[in-house]
């Protein structure tokens, strides 16, 4: 698929042809977040920005989601028929989404989507709704790590067409055949422009100067990575607040509730975190994971031991750095990746 | 590195070095900028990890509560009065906690400063006397220490450690120049509807992280009344109802026991200002019954005695 371009004046028509199909969603500034926002033709898009404070796995994987309702009342001919939520009503384009985020999507489709069997059907309608248009970052922020962790300011996987930011104009890469027809109508890009987003990759890449290494997590069998002796100190500050696991964009787990009033109830779902004491805790009162140490350390072993093993190597990060920037107590995920990779007993 | 680093790291290196204390609690420097690490030091070695600036924005008795062996601790004001309202409410042995007392420069506040420079990346921030100095990619810039400082800390009555066991450097202006109640009483001239609809739009971005509920040392209940499940008094999702109940229920825990030391303010990832509802109650608590929390230890909390000549309130 050919590069194609676009002059920054001319993205209102481009977000007029992607709103022609889509609902189209966008990065706003809301005072001073960065918030995801729906844009109509004629809105002025945000290109000036790091990241979304909030990552958009929520479009996919709503906070609280209702997954059915029901009647609770065998009487009445429409008492106690459990109904389905009706899927999503059309097709979604986020816009300006960044690569590590939208890598992201591509983490949970392992997850959600693992199974032919038992493919989770939330998930999947609105992710087979939503089309992603991504834009390069060209300033990494300090608690960026994506390419240590097998993302980059400029990845494409995942995205259905990728933009760069080229000053004046805007290289746009189609990636997928969706990308390459919605963007059919603007012109080829030039060499010279290819090689501008080439040489802003490579400086956005340079940028990101603190990662983590994995090698010895890898090597390692699970027993002997989850005795290792960093786990005693790394949770010392955690205050199990569900900040981290909240604002990553790869962390899925979730709790059921049913709710009613009255006759009239509803099951839904909602962001579950292993921060807290309730995660995993059984009825009978006991709680694999009873202690705060416990708790930090399946967070870290889930994403960098547990899922590479069950996903085929795919780690549960992308390097966005948001857990680590909206952490209250400093927990850098970076230090505690590279702590669990040290060598043990020497 | 600043006098009063130099000056915790001697004294708890010396009390570990003693044997008079098992661990120093206080902060290590951070590794994202505007960002300390409440810290443990267990030997001489890790003091010297120890640092204290402005970006120091927890409250570290939140870390005694269930806490083993004899620690000492690094308390400012607001800190020390949560230490003795901890030991009044019986979480905290006096003998156990040896308190290093400090004087507050005032804590500052990260949301403020990158508010300052919106599309920047900030990569640095020091600081320099009254001033902070910012840095990023292609910039620095200095900004005035008293307009980014958090809003707690302007209205701070106490900026040094009400009780102590040794004071490290010198004691300082006791307040910051703001007053408690400015704050406290926009919800005054508010008739019930406009009280309603100020209380929605503060709490409206909540994503229930409880960020605010953990880093504070007054939440200390076995069982958070939103963790109960039976009965479960409030759903567990982002439903307005639930999440307001929350946020009112913990505000009125705190009633009498708040020492307004921000913690919640700066741990909170949306921004939201949960002091605006506390503020309102401590001015109450003062006004009621002339009482400020975490002065003294002998004082009785006013909400944990009942006397016949007790104010009513709804008088």
């Amino acid at each position: 698929m050919a590069d194609k371009r676009i002059n920054k004046a001319e993205l209102p028509k481009l977000l007029e042809r992607l709103a022609q199909e889509h609902e189209v969603f966008a990065p706003a500034r809301d005072g001073s977040a960065m918030v995801w926002s729906r844009v109509e033709p004629g809105d002025v898009l945000e290109l000036e920005f790091t990241n979304t404070d909030l990552s958009p796995k929520g479009f996919l994987f709503p906070q609280t989601e209702r997954l059915m309702h029901f009647k609770n009342d065998p009487e009445d001919p429409e008492g106690m028929i459990m109904e389905a939520e009706p899927g999503l009503p059309g097709k979604r384009l986020l816009l300006n989404i960044r690569p590590c985020d939208a890598k992201a999507f591509k983490v949970l489709d392992k997850v959600f989507e693992r199974d032919e069997e038992a493919t989770d059907v939330y998930w999947k309608d609105k992710r087979d709704k939503t089309v992603l248009f991504g834009l390069a970052c060209k300033d990494p922020c300090p608690t960026c790590f994506c390419t240590t962790v097998n993302c980059g300011p400029h990845f494409e996987e995942g995205l259905d067409a990728l933009l760069v930011d080229l000053g004046d104009r805007l290289l746009v890469r189609p990636l997928s055949e969706t990308g390459e027809r919605l963007t059919a109508d603007l012109e080829e890009a030039g060499q010279e422009d290819t090689e501008a987003a080439t040489a802003q990759k490579e400086e956005a890449e340079a940028a990101i100067t603190r990662g983590v290494s994995m090698e010895n997590i890898e090597a390692r069998n699970v027993l002997e990575e989850y005795e290792h002796p960093c786990f005693d100190r790394i949770f010392e500050p955690c205050i199990n607040c569900g900040t981290c696991t909240y604002y990553c964009p790869t962390c899925h787990c979730f709790d059921i509730q049913d709710e009613t009033q009255g006759e009239l109830g509803k099951r839904y779902r909602t962001w579950d975190t292993c921060m807290s004491w309730l995660f995993t805790h059984h009825t009978s009162g006991h709680n694999p994971r009873g202690t705060k140490k416990d708790r930090v350390r399946q967070r870290f072993m889930h994403k960098f031991k547990y899922m590479p093993i069950k996903l085929e190597g795919s780690i549960g990060c992308v390097g966005c750095g948001r857990c680590t920037s909206k952490c209250p107590v400093n927990i850098d995920v970076r230090s505690v990746v590279n702590s669990m990779n040290e060598q043990i007993g020497e | 590195m600043n006098e009063t680093t130099q000056q915790i790291r001697a004294a708890a290196k010396r009390l570990l070095e003693e044997g008079r204390v098992d661990c120093v609690i206080g902060y290590a420097k951070g590794t994202v900028p505007m960002q300390e690490q409440p810290y443990f030091a267990y030997t001489p070695e890790e003091a010297e990890n120890l640092v204290w600036t402005g970006f120091c924005t927890n409250n570290l008795a939140n870390f005694l509560i269930r806490r083993s062996g004899r620690n000492a601790i690094l308390a400012q004001g607001c800190v020390s009065r949560n230490i003795v309202g901890l030991i009044k409410e019986n979480q905290v042995k006096r003998e156990d906690v040896y308190i290093l007392g400090v004087h507050s420069p005032g804590m500052l506040d990260a949301g403020k400063i990158k508010a300052e420079f919106p599309d920047k990346v900030i990569t640095e921030v020091e600081e320099d006397g009254e001033e902070i100095v910012v840095r990023g990619r292609g910039f620095e810039e200095r900004l005035d220490r008293k307009k980014v400082k958090r809003n707690n800390c302007y209205t701070c009555t106490h900026r040094n450690a009400v009780l102590y066991d040794e004071f490290i450097g010198q004691e300082g202006p006791q307040t910051g120049g703001g007053d408690i109640d400015n704050v406290a009483a926009p919800w005054e001239s508010l008739d019930p509807d406009q009280r309603w609809a100020e209380f929605e739009s503060t709490f409206k971005d909540c994503i229930r992280c409880y960020a605010c509920r953990n880093v504070c040392p007054l939440c200390y209940c076995d069982v958070c009344f939103v963790d109960e499940n039976n009965p479960q008094w409030c759903g567990k999702g982002l439903e307005e109802p639930d999440v307001f109940t929350f946020h009112i229920l913990r505000a009125f825990h705190c009633a009498g026991r708040c020492t307004d030391c921000g913690a919640c303010e700066s741990a909170c990832p949306v921004g939201i200002k949960m002091r605006t509802l506390t503020s309102k109650l401590e001015k109450d608590i003062r006004e009621l019954y002339g009482y400020q929390p975490g002065l003294d230890l002998e004082t009785p909390t006013p909400l944990t005695v009942y006397r016949p000549n007790d104010p009513d309130v709804a008088e």
